[in-house]
């Protein structure tokens, strides 16, 4: 098999086959908008009130006792908000109203543990292994058949599982595989249904990444950029989902929370120059499981909580503005007296950030994206279309 | 596969040239349950918890002294006013007995190695120790996943080795806070090893009292918010960290949404405080405990007094025995055996674990009260494990060793296995979190881990130098169970090199 011909044999795989029997039309014209979306999930629970602090709230100095130190000269995004001082490119990406922090908001997940609430966060459902496949999969069966996605993790996370075959990459060590063992491999495969359809993603994907592995994708910087390299080529994902983890802070908060927003910060960088002119038509979501607590516990860190924020950023984003129905900080106004309280679901916010964005019907987005939640009213407004 | 094949790849870690099972491979894995040798050699001649514990002790030790000759100004934290006592850094008894020591104490204590040079322009003391303490850390770090692979490689119990496996990652700690690096292996090799063929009750009190594991779900830090330490520090917030707690109920026993509340956990989280690590365990106003460095210590001015409501019980023992008690109580409760038995049956018959298997093992965990062994033989008998369609797909750490055993490796090189870990994604002792490594094929079947065994393959193959017969090595690892694909691919090859590399990532191979 040729180079040429093994990327047009995954470009045509199982699911595309479908889609184009009768939508091809309609992908030829999507396919004209060139959107991108990236997922930047936040594992461990991100504490979203040291992210963008409510400092204009009276209770805040109170209940955050030294984490509110942190925002005593934090560059402030309205009256009631101020932003994490380590967060400089996103500080500018919200002056030039390119980024939007929707905050209070949770998925319908309400316990407090990381793995049940990734998978409610991934899967879209409204408890943990509900649903068997993940929401940015099932997004790929509404957009055209070429626009396909890409994990940035050695293996593919939940959000990205399902019928849609999607193809993962992380910077590999090893010294490449002979092309020779790499054609008797594809051979030994024929007849393994799960090994064939495996390793033509990862044919195609070598090929479309042999000359980046020299990136060192080990910093966030790196991976952001390569991301961008990922969405930017011409035969490259649309879509594409990056994996962070060590935001579960239950101790010592200020300075690790420091460093993973810096690294953050870096990556959406990263991420803006790479795709250059492409930013544009870009929307960017970053969201965390759940938040923390609202107290401060007794090692200077935050235990399990609830409600936290969420970020939209990009070329594409209606930003410059904090979006949120708050609801206190004072002990009576907390969730089960100890979280902030949810105010706004995060579905809502993935469905109606991606229907504008894929110029889909808000409706027939959220009831795929999200089947067992109730249809809310879609957020107006968050992407420039 | 053949009753033989299953024995020694889904119940083993695959067979090493010339290992057979026998006419009976029921048999043979039962045989291993008393053959097991929980102390082998090369991990007996590991450094113990004790002395990575004293080496980090003494890291600190050198950090504060250093800290004591450069004091950084301090911001203090937001606390009620009142009147400045004259020396404040001092005024605590915790502080006052460092101040006693380091009177007492030479610049350099015995035991305190040299301090090394700056490596660079602009990199401190406290850099350099740092990057020595680091150093120190990872040396025993990487000889001890060396210790662990050898083990697997050369063992003649693989089933035993492999539940030891499974059992450090059901209990997983990671290594990725400086504090974990030396700590994480001695915790398999001293609180799992000895009890895999016990009790799951012993086990899980090792466990949950081993350094390792009270540092890394921040246990040994908290603090009775009305314990005598709490107390003396008067105005300070209390220091209660549910992290442990939670996932001993969450991940260790009874497993997620089964029958504990918030309430359990933070109730369990105040009994168990008072445990901590002697030396390292750096909880304020701990002061000294007493006992040799990473030693556990139950410290009763940090314990939470008075009775616990615990899943709906009363909890009125007192120290370390209130917790103790619990955990018990835990170890042998029914949610605990339903959680055990899916985990097993997910490990050995299939990602989505059959019900029959689990309530049998379910039976046989609550009727013998733990016994694992007991266990094991239900396991063993049970037909849901012995279907001959290959049920498993290996992770990346299953791959390698059965790789390596079948080649026939008997030692490896200090660095090997753990920069193959690395670039397989599973690194040893780090999965990033206390739920361990996913046990299902969706976790490893991914293009580009697909694509790294293959590299790796090649580069092992490459080593052998075409010693090994692939198509004959083939036929003995897997007894009447090569698919007539593979068998042809092998006999292919250009060269018993590619052979040997296309059967390590066959699909055979892949799976068990």
């Amino acid at each position: 098999m040729t180079a040429l011909s093994r990327r047009n044999f995954v470009a045509l795989g199982a699911s595309a086959m479908l889609a184009t029997s009768f939508g091809a039309r309609m992908a030829f014209a999507r396919a004209a908008t060139n959107r991108r979306f990236v997922f930047i999930i936040q594992r461990g629970a991100a504490d979203g009130l040291h992210t963008v602090a409510p400092v204009g709230d009276p209770a805040y100095a109170g209940q955050r006792g030294a984490l509110a130190e942190d925002f005593a000269a934090a560059p402030k995004l309205n009256d009631m908000f101020a932003l994490h001082p380590a967060m400089k490119n996103i500080l500018g990406l919200y002056g030039s109203k390119q980024a939007l922090f929707l905050h209070a908001v949770a998925s319908p997940y309400r316990d407090r543990s990381h793995f049940d609430g990734q998978n409610v966060l991934e899967t879209g459902g409204t408890s943990a292994y509900q649903l068997k496949d993940g929401w940015l999969n099932r997004l790929l069966t509404l957009l055209p058949a070429d626009d396909k996605a890409i994990a940035l993790a050695a293996t593919v996370p939940m959000a990205l599982r399902g019928a849609v075959e999607v193809a993962s990459y992380a910077p590999s060590g090893l010294p490449d595989a002979s092309d020779d063992l790499m054609m008797r491999v594809s051979q030994m495969y024929q007849g393994d249904t799960q090994l064939h359809g495996i390793w033509e993603q990862a044919t195609a994907t070598r090929m479309l990444t042999s000359d980046l592995a020299s990136d060192n994708g080990r910093n966030a910087a790196a991976t952001g950029d390569l991301a961008a390299k990922m969405l930017a080529a011409e035969n490259g994902s649309r879509i594409a989902m990056i994996e962070t983890g060590g935001w579960d802070t239950h101790a010592g908060q200020k300075g690790r929370l420091a460093g993973q927003l810096n690294g953050l910060d870096q990556m959406v960088g990263a991420l803006q120059k790479g795709l250059g002119p492409l930013w544009n038509d870009t929307v960017v979501l970053v969201a965390t499981e759940f938040g923390r607590t609202v107290k401060v516990n007794g090692t200077q860190g935050t235990d399990h909580g609830t409600g936290s924020v969420a970020m939209l950023m990009g070329g594409a984003v209606n930003g410059g503005r904090v979006l949120a129905d708050w609801p206190g900080l004072a002990d009576a106004a907390l969730y089960e007296n100890r979280d902030l309280k949810p105010t706004l679901g995060l579905d809502t916010v993935i469905g109606s950030t991606l229907s504008a964005h894929f110029g889909l019907m808000p409706q027939t987005a959220a009831r795929k994206l999200f089947p067992e939640v109730p249809l809310a009213r879609p957020l107006q407004d968050l992407v420039r279309t | 596969m053949s009753d033989a094949s299953i024995a020694l790849n889904r119940f083993g870690l695959g067979a090493r040239p010339g290992e057979d099972a026998g006419s009976d491979p029921r048999k043979w894995l039962a045989g291993q349950i008393a053959a097991f040798e929980p102390r082998p050699q090369a991990i007996a001649a590991q450094v113990p918890s004790t002395q990575i514990a004293s080496e980090l002790a003494d890291f600190y030790e050198r950090q504060r002294l250093l800290r004591l000759d450069n004091p950084k100004p301090r911001t203090r934290a937001a606390a009620p006013a009142r009147p400045a006592p004259a020396q404040p850094a001092m005024a605590e008894g915790a502080a006052m007995q460092d101040m006693q020591a380091m009177q007492s104490a030479p610049a350099m204590h015995p035991g305190m190695q040299p301090a090394a040079k700056p490596l660079y322009q602009g990199e401190d003391a406290a850099m350099v120790a740092r990057r020595e303490a680091r150093r120190q850390q990872q040396q025993a770090y990487v000889s001890m996943v060396s210790a662990r692979a050898l083990t697997a490689i050369t063992s003649p119990t693989p089933f035993a080795e492999r539940l030891v496996h499974f059992w450090a990652n059901h209990f997983a700690v990671s290594a990725d806070k400086l504090e974990l690096v030396g700590l994480s292996g001695t915790m398999e090799f001293e609180a799992i090893r000895p009890h895999v063929m016990g009790k799951f009750g012993d086990m899980l009190n090792a466990v949950e009292r081993h350094p390792a594991m009270l540092l890394y779900l921040d246990q040994a830090v908290s603090i009775g918010p009305n314990s005598p330490a709490a107390q003396r520090q008067r105005g300070k917030r209390g220091g209660l960290n549910e992290n442990l707690a939670r996932e001993i109920m969450e991940l260790h026993t009874l497993g997620v949404r089964s029958v504990y509340t918030q309430a359990d956990v933070t109730e369990f989280a105040r009994a168990m405080t008072g445990f901590t690590v002697a030396g390292i365990g750096r909880a304020r106003g701990s002061g000294d405990l007493g006992g040799e460095p990473g030693s556990f210590v139950f410290a009763d001015r940090l314990h939470e007094p008075g009775t616990r409501t615990i899943l709906g019980k009363q909890w009125s023992g007192e120290g370390e025995a209130q917790a103790a008690a619990v955990l018990d109580h835990l170890a042998t409760h029914p949610a605990t055996a339903k959680h055990i038995a899916t985990k097993l049956a997910r490990h050995f018959a299939s990602d989505d674990p059959p019900a029959p298997l689990v309530a049998r093992l379910e039976k046989a965990f609550l009727s013998s009260k733990g016994d694992l062994p007991t266990v094991y033989r239900a396991l063993i008998a049970s037909p849901e494990c012995w279907a001959p369609k290959p049920a498993k797909f290996k992770s990346p750490w299953e791959w390698s060793i059965s790789a390596m055993r079948a080649l026939g490796t008997q030692q490896v090189q200090p660095n090997a296995v753990n920069g193959l870990m690395g670039q397989l994604g599973q690194p040893v002792w780090k999965p990033g979190s206390p739920a361990g490594w996913d046990d299902v094929a969706g976790a490893w079947a991914g293009p580009d881990a697909v694509m790294r065994r293959v590299e790796a393959a090649e580069r092992m193959a490459q080593r052998t130098k075409n010693l090994i017969d692939a198509r004959q090595r083939a036929a003995e690892l897997f007894p009447e169970a090569l698919s007539a694909s593979t068998t042809q691919s092998i006999a292919r090859a250009e060269s018993p090199g590619q052979g040997l590399a296309l059967m390590l990532v066959s699909p055979e191979f892949l799976r068990r």
